[in-house]
């Protein structure tokens, strides 16, 4: 009935799974605080103390107590794990040791200061990465952050306290975290401790102290730690309601534009904190323009770090190429369903009166239909420690192009100049006007709309000079002269202004061209791969050529161990380090250069991931650091790492079915030979029993002397085919990957079968049947099963006196079945209980005995085939034991019959 | 051999090795039973066209052939019964046998008197025929299929349908083994072929309600990795 509120399956399942992953993840538990001062790591250690009390295994990671007698006092009885040192600068600095931490293993760890940044040389360059591994290494974490690490609040802080702080954590960790403790304290009674000198501060300076602890900002702080706390019980809120069946959540996608401008940072961090407040995903978008790629490398590189930040915030990002910004920007959002705009809006008023419609009044004549949300941006260039080299790169790059490209435009003006001063008494000079015009157009189309714009002066002030009457004199007194200026200005500003959108635009096509035909060719290359190190020299070949970087595949060994790629005469490879290799591999996801982890490598490593599993390990080594800054770029680069990671899986099962298909073969063989064996060996023998039998019955009826002697080779003729049994099942046994025909089957039937098997040779003795009535099923080969309990039950009967007690027991412990077979015989001779088995394991097969010399070998190999073990002891109220065990599997559902009313 | 013996018997041995022939032509005759041979696969099926016996004795070995071809060949026109003669190793050839017609198998090596058991239990069920009894009475159990009723010693049993057609295919064809793929199939239906662990839950059932000990049965017999087989006695 209520159709449109039942859950979507699509959805449980999803929240199934990341249940799942969480399951195993382990917990993290933040202590949340609106300043220094207010507590946290003294909460901290109390839950942490509390949690030890109840028997959790707590080791604290890092604590500063910052000399408090209070907090320090905590710390007592807990284990605490000794901190690394790590040498920076000729001193030695005290981290937290992520590697001991993983090594110890505790249920739970406390690690404060969520937000501390690691020394150089650490793994990671922030503590909350460490946390992260831990959390993936299923350790639970306690620690503890301040308001103004938030990154998204972190711009906000620092307008209200005028300290920025530049240690911060990503929000996602926050609100990710399963708990989140808010630790709060008045700001007057913050004020107190302060005077009290409880709270520890960092070497700052007295004033800038005195500043940020004022009560107005205590208050603010109080007020953003509060809220955001809040957020966070809102949106468990709302996704309890959805869980409950409530209303799905509607997705309002959200899309920040990126300008060249400044100011772009916090954009990104005001559309971040908006999209987390509407629970929606967002994009963030940069447009490039031909007049924008022609900025200078620092400032590109500005934008393509705001992108990345917005990464790092949870945004989807991209680069798109287009002539003109408004468009590409609506396209964009219509593709992706993103009803939402977020552009920066310029504090000042444009000065220029020719200026073009604003971007924000283009989009909204564009697309009427989406929301714009226009915010302030605070354009004062930021003069960071760059700005002195972006300064100077700026200005090289307006040298350099100014150098040539200018100067070849005098050159062609003069040169026309000449070509046409020989001509002048033979044209009219509107048509040496047409000359000079041509030679505008063609430096447009040549340099672009500055060049042009130069020759246009140049040509004007030349003909004027030299065509012109009066000659050689400038003469700018008439119209016509004017109206010659003008045609030419605008002709060379037009055609520049085309030429270098259609050079752009021909630029973009040739790029996404060369692109496919790289990914194609090597995609055709790999499918013709026949083993793994072909698909190294061909990834690697085509890596080179495709981007300016070494490349070098890194493939894992049988246990999961990455191996050093082989030297290869002068390759030029690039040094690879197998620890990060391995750390990549092992988390599949990239580490090194670029990326959140030890991006102080020399060398990207990117995890080769296929379906099944992870492959190997990419490791690229870029000529330039920026390539992997480029958001296209590492999304070519992951690309081509997927392309590897299939050849390398289609290799992979192409071995797999081939050794599955000789494996399959030699099992034939071997089963052929041994059922002709088997045929051969026991003809001969059955024609001898039935013979001996048949002149048996004819000579007990004539009461013939030689009735013994034909007893006798009957009885011979039994045990020889017991041996020649005993012997086929060892050899189909030992010859190893026997295929056991496993079926569920019951114990008391298999138990039940063998003692009717042996009714002869147990008719002496009393059986003791002690099966659990509950045995579930068991997954094994009955046939082989059955085996061995009438070899245990006939090596009973056959070294007991008659009419001693035999029995059987059957039990469950944890996860396997135990099964023992006992009598109250003489029990085995003592000390050499252990060596029945060991003897056979070494292969000493022929013994004396044939009955109980092969058979518990047999039993032995049956047992382990089945990833089940079998001892043999003396009873402690005598009598021998022998038990195996055999790993319990859950049995396939039962349908359960309907029982009608009985009648 | 008292129920051979009202009328001798023919009975068609093929196997092709010479000794095994003799030993059991010389058992089967003194019984009374006139003997024929054949030691290969055509040879036997020509022998069984043209005498008619009352029963084939068939080595699984031959050298022209696999010994289940022969039974599925001679299935497609007489439903003489098929004694099988087994010295594989593999459960699975006699499966194979059984579930393409075999009536009964016997493992090499063997002795005259079990063979000359089984030959009198299958001619018998064979003379027999199809058995119109509406019940069937065994130890101090009586199966009445007619009103699908079981009682224990003048007792009646509950025994849910499932289990009481897993009794009844079974107890139809007293001393017959009958394998698990012929009686999930006969039970459950052809869609449960594969499903073994549903005979061994019910098998469970049936053995505790109608065994004395369901540990040591009587007569629900387990064929450890062929089937299973009812013995009334």
């Amino acid at each position: 009935m209520n159709d449109d509120r039942r859950p979507d399956p699509d959805q449980l399942l999803n929240r199934i799974k990341e249940d799942e992953a969480l399951a195993q993840r382990g917990k993290l538990k933040i202590f949340f605080g609106a300043s220094a001062g207010v507590g946290k790591t003294y909460a901290m250690l109390l839950a942490a103390r509390q949690l030890h009390e109840q028997g959790v295994e707590i080791v604290v990671g890092i604590v500063e107590t910052h000399g408090r007698a209070e907090t320090a006092v905590l710390l007592k009885g807990l284990e605490i794990l000794p901190l690394k040192e790590v040498p920076y600068r000729n001193r030695m600095l005290r981290e937290f040791d992520l590697d001991g931490a993983l090594a110890r293993r505790p249920a739970l760890i406390l690690v404060d200061e969520l937000a501390h940044s690691n020394a150089p040389g650490c793994r990671h360059p922030k503590r909350w990465q460490d946390v992260e591994e831990l959390l993936d290494a299923g350790i639970d974490v306690l620690t503890t952050i301040n308001v103004q690490h938030l990154e998204s609040l972190n711009d906000v802080v620092g307008g209200i306290t005028g300290i920025r702080v530049w240690e911060t954590v990503a929000d996602r960790v926050f609100d990710q975290a399963d708990e989140v403790v808010l630790v709060d304290l008045p700001p007057d009674e913050l004020l107190q401790r302060l005077k009290e000198g409880k709270i520890y501060l960092p070497d700052q300076a007295e004033r800038a102290i005195e500043h940020f602890f004022r009560k107005g900002n205590l208050i603010a702080l109080r007020e953003l730690a509060l809220r955001r706390t809040a957020d966070r019980v809102d949106d468990q809120m709302q996704s309890y309601q959805r869980q409950a069946g409530g209303v799905p959540s509607l997705r309002e996608a959200l899309l920040v534009c990126v300008g060249p401008g400044f100011g772009n940072d916090a954009l990104v961090r005001a559309a971040s904190r908006l999209a987390s407040k509407l629970d929606c995903e967002w994009h963030a978008l940069y447009v490039e323009t031909p007049a924008l790629q022609r900025l200078p490398d620092a400032r590109r590189q500005a934008i393509l770090t705001t992108l990345k930040l917005a990464q790092d915030f949870g945004a989807h990002t991209a680069t798109l190429g287009a002539a003109s910004i408004a468009p590409a920007i609506v396209e964009y959002a219509r593709k992706h369903g993103l009803i939402r705009l977020v552009v920066g809006r310029s504090r000042h008023r444009r000065w220029r009166w020719f200026q073009p419609r604003s971007c924000v009044e283009q989009l909204a004549r564009l697309a009427p239909e989406l929301d714009l949300l226009a915010l302030a941006r605070d354009e004062s260039p930021q003069r960071t420690l760059n700005s002195a080299a972006e300064v100077k790169d700026e200005a090289r790059w307006v040298q350099s192009s100014l150098g040539q490209s200018y100067g070849a435009t005098l050159l062609i003006c003069l040169g026309t100049a000449l070509a046409a001063t020989p001509l002048s008494p033979y044209l009219d000079q509107a048509n040496i006007v047409m000359l000079f015009l041509l030679a505008v157009v063609g430096v447009a189309v040549r340099y672009g709309r500055g060049p042009a714009v130069l020759a246009a002066v140049v040509n004007v002030a030349l003909f004027n000079f030299l065509f012109v009457s009066p000659y050689f004199a400038f003469a700018l007194h008439d119209l016509q002269s004017i109206l010659t200026f003008i045609v030419m200005l605008i002709v060379g500003l037009v055609v520049g202004q085309l030429t270098a959108r259609f050079r752009y635009q021909a630029q973009i096509a040739r790029a996404r061209e060369e692109r496919a035909r790289y990914l194609y060719e090597m995609s055709r290359e790999l499918s013709g791969a026949l083993v793994a190190e072909q698909v190294i020299e061909i990834s690697e070949r085509c890596m080179e050529a495709s981007f300016p970087v070494k490349a070098q595949l890194l493939l894992p060994d049988d246990h999961d161990r990455l191996q050093a790629p082989p030297v290869r005469p002068g390759a030029g490879k690039p040094k690879v380090d197998l620890a990060i290799a391995q750390w990549c591999f092992d988390r599949h996801t990239p580490a090194g250069l670029g990326t959140d982890t030890l991006p102080a490598a020399s060398l990207l490593y990117l995890p080769l991931k296929a379906p099944m599993r992870t492959r190997g390990v990419l490791a690229v080594a870029p000529e330039q650091r920026r390539l992997l800054l480029i958001p296209e770029q590492r999304r070519l680069l992951d690309t081509f790492a997927a392309l590897m990671a299939i050849a390398l899986e289609r290799v992979h099962f192409a071995i797999v079915a081939r050794d599955t298909l000789v494996k399959m073969e030699a099992e034939r063989q071997r089963n052929s030979l041994l059922a002709a064996l088997s045929h051969d060996l026991r003809t001969p023998i059955t024609a001898l029993i039935g013979l001996a039998e048949t002149l048996a019955l004819e000579l007990t009826a004539e009461q013939s002397p030689h009735h013994e002697s034909l007893n006798a080779i009957h009885q011979q003729a039994v045990r020889m085919a017991l041996l020649a049994d005993n012997l086929l099942d060892m050899a189909r046994l030992q010859v190893g990957g026997v295929r056991l025909r496993k079926d569920w089957q019951s114990l008391e039937e298999l138990v039940g079968s063998a003692t009717r098997m042996l009714e002869q040779p147990l008719r002496n003795h009393p059986l003791r049947l002690a099966l659990d009535p509950y045995l579930p099923l068991i997954h094994c080969d009955a046939v082989l099963i059955e085996r061995v309990l009438v070899n245990l039950l006939e090596n009973a009967a056959k070294y007991t006196p008659p009419d001693t007690v035999i029995g059987v027991t059957a039990f469950i412990d944890a996860d396997r079945l135990n099964v023992e077979v006992w009598d109250e015989g003489p029990g085995l001779p003592t000390g050499r209980e252990q060596r029945l088995f060991e003897k056979f394991t070494r292969g000493h097969a022929e013994s004396a005995a044939p009955g109980i010399g092969l058979g518990l070998a047999i039993c032995r190999a049956i047992i382990e085939a089945h990833g089940g073990q079998i001892q043999a002891a003396n009873r402690a109220v005598g009598g021998a034991s022998f038990t195996f065990t055999l790993p319990l599997e859950t049995p396939p559902p039962l349908e359960t019959e309907e029982i009608p009313e009985s009648s | 051999m008292n129920v051979i013996s009202e009328s001798p018997l023919t009975i068609l041995i093929v196997e092709d090795e010479q000794a095994i022939r003799r030993f059991v032509r010389t058992a089967l005759e003194s019984e009374g039973c006139r003997v024929c041979e054949a030691d290969t696969v055509q040879y036997g099926l020509r022998e069984a066209g043209t005498r008619k016996p009352d029963l084939v004795i068939l080595d699984l070995g031959l050298p022209d052939g696999d010994g289940v071809d022969f039974i599925r060949d001679l299935r497609a026109w007489s439903s003489m019964p098929v004694l099988v003669l087994s010295a594989r190793i593999e459960e699975y050839d006699k499966v194979a046998a059984l579930d393409a017609g075999a009536d009964d198998y016997l493992v090499k090596p063997f002795g005259v008197a079990e063979l000359l058991a089984r030959v009198r239990a299958v001619c018998r069920r064979s003379a027999r025929g199809p058995d119109g009894a509406a019940q069937i009475i065994f130890g101090e159990l009586t199966i009445d299929l007619e009103n699908r009723w079981v009682f224990r010693a003048e007792q009646p049993v509950h025994l849910t349908p499932i289990e009481f057609r897993l009794l009844a295919t079974l107890a139809t064809r007293p001393g017959k083994v009958l394998t698990h793929r012929q009686l999930l199939r006969e039970v459950w239906g052809p869609a449960y072929a594969e499903r073994s662990h549903y005979l061994r839950i019910y098998m469970g059932h049936l053995r505790q309600k109608l065994e004395a000990d369901p540990a040591r049965p009587q007569y629900l017999l387990t064929e450890t990795g062929v089937g299973y087989r009812f013995c009334p006695s």
